[in-house]
């Protein structure tokens, strides 16, 4: 035994314990330096998941507000804004939640606040509420005619948008905003009643919007107009341009 | 917080077109480049070496000392410019402790300490044991200490222990080349497997990598050993110059051929990413690609050492061709890994955009660090130089 | 003698504990560290169960009206620095004009809100795109994280331990959607964790919850109870980049072409 060990050579022996060294060093830290949690779970610490649980709420939610504040749930539950929550237009309250008193959430009065979301802004979806803050009666604050906690236009809706609301809403902000619908469509007297058995009419010719947009017609200063014998004769108007919200300027 | 938003703002206006709003901030910056330029010169001068001893090159035996002290010095310094960069320095241990396997960059602490210890301290052990233990007897006081500490108090000189010595270093050399390999491939991997990134995501990026990391290593052993000779008052020996050129010929060629493929690959395939990479080459990396890495760094000097190979022309002009060549290699391959690093965050993953990155001169991040970084080898090889001679006559036979 | 069998007893421990850690570096610690049953939930509230969970989120981008409200309450909620270089959610805005010309903006994450410019041009469409962390299941970040700072829990959600977190910044390199940026301050890698402190409380992500549209819906993924079946069920369902195989658990509705 003692002669076989004599026969490895020194330099071996040498680096061996080197070697040793370096692995005991190693295992000693790694037993010290790694955290007890790490890889119960994963490859983590599993301490960290609950640092991140247990970090500081700012928003108290929705729930929250409303074991106080029932009265305005109430007048929320039926308007426009009932999905709207409380901390949208308020900001983060729950330490509003904890001590009501000594901390009181933001309320908006400004009118930059709202056009956040009701400024007309071309990427929005069609039919979400929008106005041109700029000629929309200017410098008065939103709240002054609009109830935030149930908004409802200033003025009941005209006939035919108490249904097609959508198409109102584009239409409103379009070059055709002021046409009203009787303008291209017909409707019976009926339709109300039963609107798809007498179903409003629909232009059927390029004629019909020739009466404003051909260049033959010089009672319409300012509206686009195009030679209608020229003008793409293989389409009717609708198939390119959309009546509601016609894109050409 | 004030520092980095200070620096940030301004590159708000440099952007173009869209980039993802937290991409304006560039994460790896001038020492990340450093690092993979570093380590390949590591690569690069160790496989030089292993080439000498496993083909048993003549000419280049007077190289192969100062290949592995190089290696040595360069592969000290190379882990500095990754621990400079990280938010959190002093939590670096934990990639030894608790390496994640599937992480490229985890492995990295592995084949460092790999290749630092089972490779190449080893290698120099051996090669200088003998000659260790001999120089010890003739020295006095600190240094008779120093170099016996360094022989780990060794003191066997018989010729069956230095027949011993002889058969470990092949050995390690055996194992030495693909660990080389293994370095400085991996590094083209931390990159390479990066699959959100266009510019790095690619399957040649570790062979890349590797060639050239071999390029610059053998560019940096001519460097040296032409800087290095003059000072000792040595005649620079024309056959290990002219081999050494022509090494650095042949892998300049396998690693332009390996670019162009990339390139060629990259354009013919031409996926969804081309068009913003497109505008990144022609663009903000115009200079750095297409004028300093492709003509300065590789036509030029391959032009160069190309013409000497077929015309005759006098030691003297030649010798400075070669000197010129090898200088004009370093600024190529660091502009490489340039490119690589900083030119793949220069361009959003959202494809639509390109931001900018701005050096700033003090700092972590600074000029002046990385700067530091790069001279501090050439430090340490002086000083290795001092203790271990690599020069042929040193040895003691 | 009963001397001797302590210590070989001991020696015995002590080569096992040299063997476990020399090959332990690439397994998981489980095997050396005492095991825990897994049923135990890793967050200590009692009315929680990690296990009972799987998160996940739907996005309606016809629903976004683009009002930022998500990307604000995201940086109240997390403390999110408020300069314009650091977003854990963001909604961008797509202006598409045709013949291949795609502008998209995201002034300061949308965190302000969107702006009309001046002499803007009508697109042909144009629509807002909320982005966040698509928490996925195969994260690229996690997968690159060197030491184990960062990782999916056992309820799906991709979370970051800034004490072990080392700062080196390769996660977010690997991030194919931006959703990472290193805190200014701590130096560590962040970003969304589906609020995963509220989740524990039963309440909603702060972006869920000051969505006045409901574009954002939140729930569990896999439950039957959920709003994220019912969505799924009728709407046509889109990923970002699902060439590269993360597959999030942010689902998108509506989604356009364009969207990167």
């Amino acid at each position: 035994m003692l002669k076989k060990l004599k026969s490895i050579p020194e330099q071996v022996i040498r680096l061996a314990v080197i070697l040793v060294i370096i692995v005991v060093v190693f295992v000693i830290v790694r037993a010290e330096l790694v955290p007890d949690d790490f890889g119960e779970l994963g490859h983590y610490r599993k301490g960290a998941v609950d640092e991140i649980a247990s970090l500081e709420l700012k928003y108290a939610g929705q729930e929250t507000c409303e074991m106080c504040h029932d009265d305005i749930l109430e007048t929320k539950s039926n308007g426009y804004h009932r999905s709207v929550n409380c901390e949208v237009c308020h900001g983060p309250s729950a330490k509003h939640s904890e001590a009501p008193d000594e901390f009181l959430p933001s309320a908006p009065r400004k009118r930059d606040f709202c056009p956040v979301c009701h400024e007309y802004l071309p990427s929005r979806p069609t039919g979400f509420p929008q106005i041109v803050s700029a000629s929309h009666n200017p410098v008065k604050p939103c709240i002054t005619c609009h109830e935030p906690h149930n908004p409802v236009p200033p003025e009941t809706p005209h006939e035919c948008s108490a249904c097609h609301a959508e198409i109102s809403r584009v239409k409103s902000i379009s070059h055709h905003a002021y046409l009203e619908c009787k303008t291209c469509h017909e409707v019976p007297e009926q339709h109300k009643l039963d609107p798809r058995g007498n179903a409003a009419s629909k232009p059927a010719t390029r004629e019909f919007c020739g009466k404003c947009h051909a260049e033959e017609n010089e009672d319409y200063p300012g509206v686009p107009q195009i030679d209608l014998a020229e003008h793409e004769p293989r389409y009717v108007c609708w198939q390119c341009h959309y009546p509601h919200m016609p894109e050409a300027k | 917080m004030e520092e980095i938003i200070q620096h940030l703002t301004p590159l708000l206006k440099e952007v173009s077109g869209y980039i993802f709003p937290n991409e304006i901030e560039l994460h790896w910056g001038l020492l990340v480049v450093i690092y993979p330029y570093l380590t390949g010169l590591v690569a690069g001068a160790f496989i030089l070496a292993s080439l000498v001893k496993i083909f048993d090159v003549k000419e280049l035996y007077p190289t192969y000392r100062i290949a592995l002290l190089t290696a040595l010095a360069f592969l000290i310094v190379a882990p500095l410019p990754l621990l400079a960069h990280l938010g959190h320095p002093e939590r670096s241990y934990e990639i030894f402790l608790t390496p994640n396997k599937y992480s490229a960059m985890a492995m990295f602490g592995f084949v460092y300490a790999w290749y630092l210890m089972a490779v190449l301290l080893l290698e120099i052990w051996f090669d200088y044991r003998k000659d260790l233990i001999i120089w010890s007897r003739s020295e006095t006081g600190i240094k008779k200490w120093i170099l016996r500490t360094i022989s780990l108090f060794s003191s066997d000189i018989s010729e069956k222990a230095v027949k011993f010595d002889k058969k470990a270093i092949r050995i390690i050399t055996l194992i030495g080349i693909p660990s080389a390999f293994i370095l400085h491939g991996y590094v083209g991997f931390i990159f390479g497997s990066i699959k959100a990134n266009p510019w790095w995501s690619s399957v040649l990026m570790p062979i890349v990598f590797l060639f050239s990391a071999i390029v610059s290593g053998i560019a940096l052993i001519l460097i040296v050993y032409m800087f290095v000779l003059p000072i000792r008052k040595k005649e620079i020996n024309m056959l290990t110059l002219d081999k050494l050129a022509s090494y650095l010929f042949y892998v300049m060629i396998i690693d332009f051929s390996l670019e162009c493929l990339d390139f060629i690959h990259r354009v013919y395939e031409s996926e969804e990413s081309i068009k913003i990479l497109g505008e990144l080459v022609s663009g903000k990396l115009f200079v750095s690609l297409i004028v300093v890495q492709l003509i300065i760094g590789m036509l030029i000097p391959l032009a160069a050492i190309g013409i000497l190979k077929i015309v005759k022309v006098p030691n003297d002009l030649k010798k400075q061709i070669y000197f010129l060549s090898a200088i004009l290699v370093q600024v190529g391959i660091f502009s490489t890994r340039w490119n690589v690093v900083v030119g793949g965050q220069l361009f959003s993953k959202s494809f639509m955009g390109l931001t900018t990155y701005k050096m700033t001169l003090f700092g972590m991040e600074g000029l002046l660090l990385s700067i530091l970084l790069l001279v501090l080898p050439l430090g340490i090889m002086y000083v290795l130089f001092k203790f271990l001679p690599p020069w042929e006559e040193s040895r003691s036979n | 003698m009963k001397k001797v069998i302590e210590n070989s007893i001991e020696r015995k421990a002590f080569f096992k504990l040299i063997f476990l850690s020399a090959f332990s570096i690439f397994l998981p610690k489980s095997l050396t560290a005492k095991n825990s049953s897994p049923e135990e939930s890793p967050v200590q509230d009692e009315n929680y169960n990690a296990y009972d969970h799987k998160w996940g989120m739907c996005i309606d981008i016809d629903k976004c009206i683009g009002c930022g409200r998500c990307a604000n309450a995201c940086k109240e909620e997390n403390d999110v620095p408020r300069e314009p270089f650091f977003f854990r959610t963001w909604v961008e805005r797509y202006k598409i004009f045709g013949k291949g010309e795609v502008v998209i903006d995201s002034p300061n994450g949308g965190v302000d809100g969107f702006h009309n410019e001046h002499s803007e041009r009508n697109p042909e469409r144009s629509f807002f795109v909320p982005k966040l962390c698509n928490h996925c299941e195969n994260p690229p970040c996690t997968q690159v994280c060197p030491v184990g700072a960062t990782f999916k829990s056992v309820d799906g959600v991709i979370l970051v331990d800034k004490d072990y977190c080392i700062g080196c910044s390769y996660c977010i390199q690997a991030c194919p959607y931006g959703a990472r940026y290193l805190h200014p301050v701590t130096k560590t890698a962040e970003k969304c964790t589906f609020c995963y402190h509220r989740l524990v409380n039963d309440k909603s992500p702060a972006c869920v919850e000051v969505c006045p549209t409901q574009a954002r819906i939140f729930g569990e993924m896999e439950k039957k109870s959920s709003p994220l079946v019912r969505f799924r069920r009728m709407e046509k369902i889109g990923v970002l980049k699902p060439a590269l195989n993360t597959e999030p658990k942010v689902l998108y509705a509506h989604l356009d072409m364009e969207v990167k």
